[in-house]
């Protein structure tokens, strides 16, 4: 095996685009589920609809990029307050369905034939984040050091990606270590108790949600920033899922929970990735066992195995600590 | 937890052992891969009639458009494709002409896979434009005979997943992948093993009780001894589906299947209605089995005690109801009821790997409309979304309609929470 | 019987559901709550009263807790309405608030904090933290404010200080960088009745105190709880054990079947009829004979005569 190789990719997997989006999609989760303890099964939504109110903004009204990106944030605001205020109220588990529902609720709706004037249907919508673009500062070449080697267009979107995740991950640190971050924390632990004690408890689940909502659709704008393109099925359910891994593989209510997690996340994909493919090859060990379509698929088995086996024997995330768990039994 | 790893093991060698009968079909390079297609209205009287300027959207299975093909004046089309794979053909209704529709609107996105070198057939069916003026009725209560098979296919698939919450707490995110898992199985034995459908399904439901009991012994007693929380529950079974349904996608494939027996029915005239027969014997199978259910939990001591349970687990177990044997019951139950349905919507659909991750979303609708965790109310709840579901398409395009019957769980949850049959619980 | 003398108020007072007494802080009228057929809570006129221990008995199923949690706003009433009259701040006067219609977390601003039969420690927040989270009116609580930390760092210096003097009285000041989690089931009780003094309450409401605690504790509860009154709360409390119950209360008040049956000071409660025969399940509507009914009379007197003898 080209051991070389199989590494660079690792390592351009763990800082590449996908790492940042799902790292930024994580930070989201941790606001949610990780600090709130609220179950956003629909996280996908939230980058989706930043990613087409960016794309709808630009591409079909005409407006300027920055605002396309105002507009994004803004359904992000609207998108968290239509699912807060049915669900906040009641039991965890009903927000878990409505979430999920209304995700795949948008992306149905952005791929449907009737909205193609405006979203384009199952194709999408690209082109429109050339300002983006126009203000790279990098000259073109390519970047990086040793294995991680990029072009300027790559290395500008990456270096504005993982600016975002160290802002948004200072934002959290202070939030999370104010009188805020307590109410926050009290509500994940029990509502009932932070209600007696004064604390408007379905106001700050509101803003819980609109804020990792927020970071969501900005995970949203990396994605189609990235490839210029929004297409509804890049935000189907299992994406939300993959930054659950993401986020309990890291640790949940840790500050660099998801940005550890993306890393470890993506490496391990990709090397499990090289193998796989290594192994199935003419002269690897299992031969024609998988076809490379299939190669593919095996990927979300493995989340979701990893998913069960995280939250069967180590919640805490990897770096957790035992104790902690056993704190857990309410 | 030693069972929990020997289950991981032996969904590893499931797809080991599956796994090369199906790659075969997709190597070696080739060249000249193509669809093609010639777009033909049938009216129920006199010629066909080729229809010109029909637009096929033709994108990658991962959403990546390849182009656009347009009929001629003989109503062909062709477009070649970059290689085989599976790919998506999506017809414009938009370009038909007046009074000319799909036979089945449905069917205005079709999933295919082309092999090396095929020039793969594809074919749209026309008729005349379904929703014309003094058919309107016929087509209503067409749509209404469909929503009410569709409906029935939801509850009882929904009535394992509403019982399984009650007794035990867990919203079982994979349970519409134990109802892809009836299907497949069905399928497997009916197309692969060439035994009629009838038996087939009779083999599904019990390999889906065994696939249930199993799931119940290997993974969720464990956890539930263990003391895992209801959360990790719920994410704990949104892995297990997703594994699940990737396993189906790399051992079943991304195609849509028919059954051998039953896919093709001339549908029967009752009156201003045109019903296949297959979905006669849905309905029918539906009531029998439904009202079996109902018997079960009414008159048999073990569905007493799981009402018992699904009241108050802690009040049962303390008047001697063996609670974990009840809890085993109703996963055989709920995942047989669950492969049944997953059969009946094979039938209703074809056979495809997520058909039952998207059912779950409805299930879900069906199931809090009715109030979460009560039987009865998941009857209710999933026929009602069936109903409105199917109805729904005669204002909101068809590919739509999945989406309106979400809404309804949306706006259910903003008006009554505890479902209609449900009951407001004390707080604290 | 009580060790400080029982106030002057209650000779006033008429031993009566429903009486009227001369101060009282929290005022209820025509409050039900059903769950399906079930009236789980039909209290038709209360008054407590103000600077004194009330305590709140009742059978299982008296509708107690559900009583406790429309008061707080934890739930909603099919109909009724219950006035508060607190002291102004300055302590010379009092204003009339209506609590019916407010959410739980108004109902504790407005200075009725609660707490729960089975405790609610926050478990994966230090002491401190719990502590800190009962102070209100915190501008730290603002999500924009959050951010700038010299906009709430003073404030949180005060409420730390008042959270530390609490922590001593109520001796978990060892603790105060522990989780919370990591506490006893008695000491969990002290810092949720210490966290609940953090909103500076006027009225607190205690869900069964002394439920699950070691009698040493309970000793140690007990004095506290009396602290409160000294401090000049008042205390409404749900408590099933009648030593308690004899010990630190001034004021009885007994529900039965989500009603009111019977009001007065401890000694006298034990020996009303109604309160026995609620205790003892006799129904009216199920006529016994006279010498069952008078052999049972007897043997629940028995019985609490027996108990208060404890003291």
């Amino acid at each position: 095996m080209n051991w070389e190789g199989i590494l660079g990719a690792a390592a351009r997997a763990a800082v590449g685009r996908d790492a940042v989006v799902f790292c930024l999609a994580a930070i989201g989760l941790n606001m949610h589920f990780g600090y709130t303890g609220l179950l956003n099964f629909g996280q996908a939504g939230f980058m989706a609809i930043g990613a087409y109110g960016l794309a709808v903004a630009v591409n079909t009204i005409g407006l300027p990029m920055w605002i396309g990106l105002i507009v994004g944030l803004a359904a992000a605001v609207v998108l968290a307050l239509l699912l807060g205020v049915p669900t906040l109220r009641l039991r965890a588990d009903y927000l878990a369905i409505v979430t999920i529902a209304a995700a795949e609720i948008l992306r149905l709706t952005f791929r449907s034939v009737a909205l193609r004037d405006v979203t384009g249907g199952s194709s999408g919508l690209t082109q429109f984040a050339r300002d983006f673009y126009t203000i790279n500062p990098y000259s073109s070449g390519t970047y990086g050091l040793w294995l991680v080697r990029v072009d300027e267009r790559v290395a500008w979107v990456l270096t504005v990606g993982w600016g975002l995740v160290i802002l948004l991950s200072l934002m959290m640190y202070l939030l999370m270590h104010s009188p805020w971050g307590r109410v926050i924390k009290s509500i994940r632990e029990d509502e009932d108790a932070a209600r007696s004690l004064g604390k408007n408890v379905y106001f700050y689940k509101m803003q819980s949600l609109i804020l990792g909502g927020v970071i969501g659709a900005i995970a949203g704008f990396i994605t189609s920033i990235s490839s210029q393109s929004v297409q509804p099925d890049t935000y189907s359910t299992p994406v939300t899922f993959f930054a659950y891994v993401i986020l309990i593989l890291g640790g949940t209510a840790r500050i660099f929970g998801p940005i550890a997690g993306a890393m470890i996340f993506w490496a391990l994909l990709s090397l499990t990735n090289s193998v796989l493919r290594a192994a199935v090859a003419p002269d690897g060990p299992l031969p024609g066992l998988l076809s490379g379509t299939q190669i593919g698929q095996v990927r979300f088995v493995l989340v979701g195995v990893s998913l069960m086996l995280l939250m069967i024997f180590r919640p805490q995330g990897i770096f957790g600590d035992r104790k902690e768990l056993a704190l857990d039994e309410r | 937890m030693r069972r929990f790893l020997w289950l991981v093991l032996a969904l590893a060698c499931t797809v080991t052992f599956f796994g090369p009968a199906v790659a075969q079909a997709q190597e070696e390079e080739g060249a000249g891969e193509a669809v093609r297609g010639s777009i033909v209205q049938r009216p129920e009287e006199g010629e066909p009639e080729p229809v010109e300027g029909v637009e096929i959207r033709i994108s990658t299975a991962a959403g990546e458009e390849i182009g656009v093909a347009t009929s001629d004046a003989e109503g062909n089309y062709l477009l070649e494709l970059p290689g085989p794979g599976d790919y998506v053909a999506e017809l414009n209704q938009e370009s038909l002409p007046e009074g000319v529709g799909l036979t089945n609107p449905d069917r205005a996105t079709l999933e295919f896979t082309v092999a090396s070198g095929q020039q793969r057939p594809l074919l749209f069916p026309l008729g005349e434009g379904a929703a014309r003026g003094g058919r309107r009725l016929g087509a209503f209560l067409s749509l209404l005979v469909s929503g009410i098979t569709f409906g029935f296919i939801i509850a009882m698939a929904a009535v394992g997943l509403s019982l399984i919450f009650g007794t035990t707490g867990l919203v079982n995110f994979a349970h519409g992948d134990l109802v892809t898992f009836g299907a497949l199985v069905a399928w497997w034995i009916n197309v692969r093993g060439g035994i009629h459908l009838v038996p087939a399904t009779i083999l599904a439901v019990i390999v889906g009780i065994v696939g249930g009991l199993a799931l119940n012994a290997g993974l969720w007693r464990p956890l539930r001894h263990r003391g895992t929380g209801l959360i990790a529950q719920l994410v704990i079974s949104i892995g297990l589906g997703l594994a699940l349904r990737y396993i189906y996608l790399i051992v079943f494939g991304g195609r849509t299947a028919p059954y051998a027996q039953y896919a093709v029915q001339r549908g029967l005239e009752l009156g201003l209605v045109r019903v296949a027969p297959k979905d006669l014997v849905t309905i029918a199978l539906s009531i029998v089995v439904l009202v079996g259910v109902a018997l079960v939990l009414q008159k048999t001591k073990i569905g007493k005690a799981m009402r018992a349970v699904s009241d108050n687990a802690d009040l049962a177990a303390s008047s001697g109801i063996n609670v974990e044997r009840v809890i085993q019951f109703v996963w055989g139950f709920g995942a047989g009821l669950a492969a049944l349905g997953g059969v009946l919507f094979g039938l209703n659909q074809q056979v495809h790997w997520e058909m039952g991750s998207l059912l779950l979303l409805l299930m879900f609708a069906g199931v809090t409309l009715g109030g979460l965790g009560t039987a009865y109310g998941a009857l209710v709840g999933s026929l009602v979304i069936g109903i409105f579901v199917q109805t729904s398409t005669m204002i909101i395009p068809p590919e739509m309609k999945e989406v309106g019957g979400l809404l309804v769980l949306i706006l259910v949850l903003l008006v009554r929470p505890q479902g209609i049959l449900g009951r407001a619980e004390r707080v604290g | 019987m009580s060790d400080s003398l029982p106030p002057t108020w209650v000779d006033d007072v008429d031993a009566s559901p429903g009486s009227a007494k001369p101060d009282p802080v929290l005022t209820v009228d025509g409050v039900t709550r059903r769950f399906g057929g079930l009236t789980a809570v039909d209290v038709e006129h209360v008054e407590i009263q103000r600077g004194a221990i009330t305590a709140l008995i009742g059978p299982n199923g008296a509708g107690k807790t559900t009583f406790f949690n429309l008061l707080t706003g934890f739930d909603k009433p099919d109909a009724g309405s219950w006035v508060y009259r607190p002291l102004t701040a300055n302590g010379d006067g009092h204003r009339e608030q209506k609590l019916n219609h407010m959410g739980a977390h108004n109902v504790t601003r407005a200075g009725v904090v609660r707490t729960f039969q089975l405790t609610k420690a926050l478990s994966r927040l230090t002491v401190m933290d719990n502590m800190k989270l009962g102070a209100t009116g915190q501008s730290g609580e603002s999500m924009f404010k959050a951010l700038i930390r010299p906009l709430w760092r003073e404030q949180e210096r005060q409420i730390e200080k008042r959270a530390i003097s609490l922590l001593e009285r109520f001796k978990l000041i060892d603790k105060r960088d522990d989780w919370a989690g990591t506490l006893s089931g008695g000491q969990r009780k002290l810092l949720e009745m210490a966290r609940a003094l953090m909103v500076q309450p006027q009225v607190i409401m205690l869900d069964e105190p002394m439920a699950g605690v070691n009698p040493a504790l309970t000793q140690s509860l007990l004095v506290h709880v009396k602290e409160l009154r000294a401090d000049g709360m008042t205390v409404l409390f749900v408590e099933h054990d009648m030593d308690v119950v004899y010990d630190i209360s001034d004021w009885v008040i007994v529900m039965a079947e989500g009603a009111i049956i019977a009001e007065g000071v401890p000694h006298a409660i034990g020996q009303d009829r109604r309160v026995i025969d609620a205790y003892l399940g006799a129904h009216h509507d199920a006529p016994l004979t006279d010498e069952e009914e008078e052999r049972q009379f007897a043997e629940a007197q028995e019985v609490l005569e027996s108990e208060e003898q404890v003291q």
